[in-house]
């Protein structure tokens, strides 16, 4: 057993709003660069949809995630190393930047400076690539908002597999939910694995999945690595970037910028333990429907004393250890099993997990379609959103687990209804169920009640142990270029800006 | 001026080769990349870059080798002169026209694709034509070299590029009475040299070839000190 720690998100979709707030605030911290535009960390979709980048749960079409070979070893689904080197001068599984969208902006400029005109002067897109014109913007980062254009296109959605979707194309049977993605961080990381110069790295010490931009040589595997499409390929500096999980702030104690700024309050970060000599085991089962399980088996349960044993042995800090006791991520996932890795038939083993939302059905309970069991829970096969479209997206089409987790929050309302209108709380939804009233409670207090300080409990990286601080005094912080040692000559010959362009742009 | 270019001038050009790749490599490594535009455009890149690629780096090698290897090692695994020649010509010939094709969709791309165009530095539509003008000059080389097939012509240059880099005096005198093709394509290959760690070009420096010999695939870092 070799232990690991990892700070894991859990996103609860059942009170995601899709206000985009993660997504603007992540944008406005790290992607508002050139080159970046197009790309965005977090981003918000509705699905069914097809997403952005355009179908990129369709692993058919990009090649994402791992494989098993026909010897039962794992192998990325681009292909091994000789073949991925082979493939070096052109990718031929990478996007283009149109699967995105191209960036534009607005000649804002226009409406000051138009002269006298019959019609009010408008500010007319124009390329951020190519600084042209552009007619017509026909694609953008949210371009189904909200169930947007017709639904043959959001038909694409790899999530209807195995169901007949043609009836969801009905206003009557109409569904959407939203769904918020980021980097998944994941234990088995397709992209590290796919950058022949070995510059995607894993972080021991919390799990982060990181690129470090001096030994990026732009190759683009990663980019074609990832299922989750969440590596981009910065095309004005030619290297990649991706979701950093704001390991500044994650380092000293503080959420990420999403989770922070999320106005539904429905994110929640905390310490994961795990057995890193496990990993390959997990992902390697045979049926992609046994993932969601093996997932589960490889996290360590940190009340058992052989398990702080040997976390202390690998010097894990004992904050971590008290955080993984206590942490928000554990309960979800694996007390109550209602939070799912996105994807699990990837293979990656992702840390951002998702809690599956509930429909109203409050409507449809009184008009009769919609039946509900003795102790007042609602038929969940029956829910607007199909069972089956969560279970493709979260349990590689497993049903079952989807359907205790709607269960189970289903009944906490069942309860808690009780105990705030009846004035009795009612035990039968959440016997039913197998939840204990403590637990149910706690349930309702972080899911619902959602505290910050329950939320976010992020033990602070010891950096006081990895390096001497009073060796780095008088350091500079953050610069462009080459930090302090800049050099006195006005040009660099090595094409980074002048001085006098990066002091202008100051 | 023979004495110039074949003599000092690869000095210099080598020289500013090393010392500057090195000091990029130090001081500037967030600009060492291949500078891959397929982001923008993956229309002709995927066949074109390949031809590339695979033409160029043979051509490369064949250089090498061919410029490199020591007379004596070809006399002894018994190759005459005059087949080098004609390996030389064949293999190299038959890569450039790989080189070729590819290059000029390439140069399409980039002058002609407004994406492309628009993204592209001095430096990397420069590189490019600096190539293309070189292959061109390579090219035409070979009807040249078919027109004296005893291979006396190639190793002179054996000789000067051995000459230079075992630093013996007086290596200009063996390319002093070729034909002016041959001179231009070896001071536009120098140039290039010389340029080189002003450009792209220095991604080749870090082809990955060490990915094959990577234990597992997965990369975890810490930063703990062993103590």
């Amino acid at each position: 057993m070799k232990v690991r720690a990892q700070i894991g998100m859990v996103l609860n979709l059942d009170k995601c709003i899709g206000c985009h707030t993660c997504s603007v605030t992540c944008k406005n911290v790290w992607t508002s660069r050139e080159g970046m535009e197009y790309a965005w960390f977090n981003n918000v979709e509705t699905k069914p949809g097809r997403g952005y980048p355009n179908e990129w749960e369709n692993q058919d079409k990009w090649n994402g995630g791992w494989e098993l070979t026909s010897s039962g070893s794992l192998k990325p689904k681009i292909g091994g190393k000789m073949k991925i080197l082979s493939r070096i001068f052109a990718n031929p599984d990478m996007p283009e930047i149109d699967d995105y969208y191209e960036p534009f902006t607005f000649d804002y400029e226009h409406l000051q400076k138009a002269g006298e005109t019959k019609a009010p002067p408008t500010a007319r897109p124009r390329s951020l690539i190519t600084g042209d014109r552009m007619e017509k913007i026909t694609a953008g980062p949210n371009w189904e908002e909200i169930l947007g254009g017709e639904f043959a296109k959001r038909a694409v959605d790899k999530n209807f597999d195995g169901m007949e979707k043609e009836m969801y194309g009905e206003f009557e049977n109409t569904f959407m939910m939203y769904m918020p993605r980021l980097c998944e961080h994941c234990l088995n990381p397709a992209c590290v694995a796919a950058c022949p110069s070995g510059a995607i790295y894993k972080r021991e010490e919390d799990g982060i999945v990181l690129i470090d931009q001096d030994k990026c040589r732009g190759w683009r595997m990663c980019v074609s690595a990832c299922p989750y499409k969440k590596i981009y390929y910065n095309w004005k500096s030619g290297k990649s970037e991706k979701c950093t999980f704001c390991y500044p702030r994650i380092e000293s104690g503080m959420p990420t910028v999403c989770s922070e700024t999320c106005v539904g309050r429905i994110r929640y970060l905390g310490v994961m333990l795990y057995d890193a000599d496990r990993i390959e085991e997990a992902a390697s089962m045979e049926d992609t429907g046994d993932l969601y399980q093996s997932q589960l088996d490889i996290f360590l349960d940190p009340n058992d004393p052989e398990v702080i044993k040997a976390a202390r042995a690998e010097g894990i800090p004992d904050a971590w250890i008290e955080g993984a006791k206590t942490s928000p991520i554990y309960k979800m996932a694996i007390d109550w099993k209602v939070a799912f890795p996105l994807h699990p038939e990837y293979r990656t083993l992702p840390m951002v997990w998702y809690i599956p939302p509930l429909s109203p059905v409050q409507s449809k309970v009184n008009t009769g379609e919609l039946g509900v069991t003795g102790n007042g829970l609602p038929d969940v096969d029956k829910l607007r959103i199909p069972v089956k479209y969560l279970a493709n997206m979260l349990t590689a089409g497993d049903e079952a687990p989807v359907r205790l987790a709607l269960s189970r929050m289903a009944a906490m309302r069942v309860y808690m209804r009780g105990k705030t209108v009846l004035g009795e709380p009612d035990l039968g939804a959440i016997d039913e169920v197998d939840l204990s009233v403590e637990q149910v409670e706690e349930m309702y207090h972080l899911m619902a009640i959602a505290n910050y300080e329950d939320r976010f409990n992020i033990p602070t990286n010891h950096r006081e142990e990895d390096e001497d601080t009073y060796k780095r005094r008088g350091e500079c912080g953050f610069t462009f270029g080459n930090g302090c040692s800049d050099g006195n000559s006005e040009a660099s010959l090595f094409g980074t800006p002048s001085k006098k362009k990066r002091e202008a742009a100051e | 001026m023979d004495n110039f270019f074949f003599g000092i001038y690869p000095y210099i050009a080598l020289g500013v080769l090393a010392l500057g790749s090195i000091i990029r490599f130090d001081r500037e490594q967030y600009t060492w990349r291949s500078g891959s535009s397929q982001m923008l455009r993956r229309r002709q890149l995927t066949i074109g870059s390949n031809l590339f690629h695979v033409g160029v780096l043979i051509i490369f090698f064949g250089h090498l080798g061919g410029l490199l290897t020591p007379l004596a090692f070809f006399d002894w695994v018994g190759i005459s002169h005059g087949a080098k020649q004609l390996m030389a010509i064949v293999v190299g010939g038959a890569a450039g026209v790989l080189c070729f094709i590819g290059i000029v969709m390439l140069l399409h791309r980039r002058l002609f694709d407004p994406r492309i165009r628009a993204n592209s530095s001095f430096g990397d539509t420069s590189i490019l034509m600096l190539l293309f003008l070189q292959l061109m000059l390579g090219l035409s080389t070979i009807p040249l070299s078919a027109g004296h097939l005893s291979g006396d012509e190639m190793v002179k240059f054996m000789s000067w590029a051995q000459g230079i880099f075992t630093f013996k005096a007086g290596a200009a005198a063996h390319v002093a009475d070729v034909h002016i093709i041959f001179k231009a394509h070896l001071v536009l290959g120098l140039t290039i040299f010389l340029v080189f760690p002003f450009t792209r070009l220095v991604h080749m420096l870090s082809a990955p070839v060490w990915y094959l010999g990577r234990k597992g695939y997965q990369i975890v870092r810490t930063r703990k000190q062993s103590s």
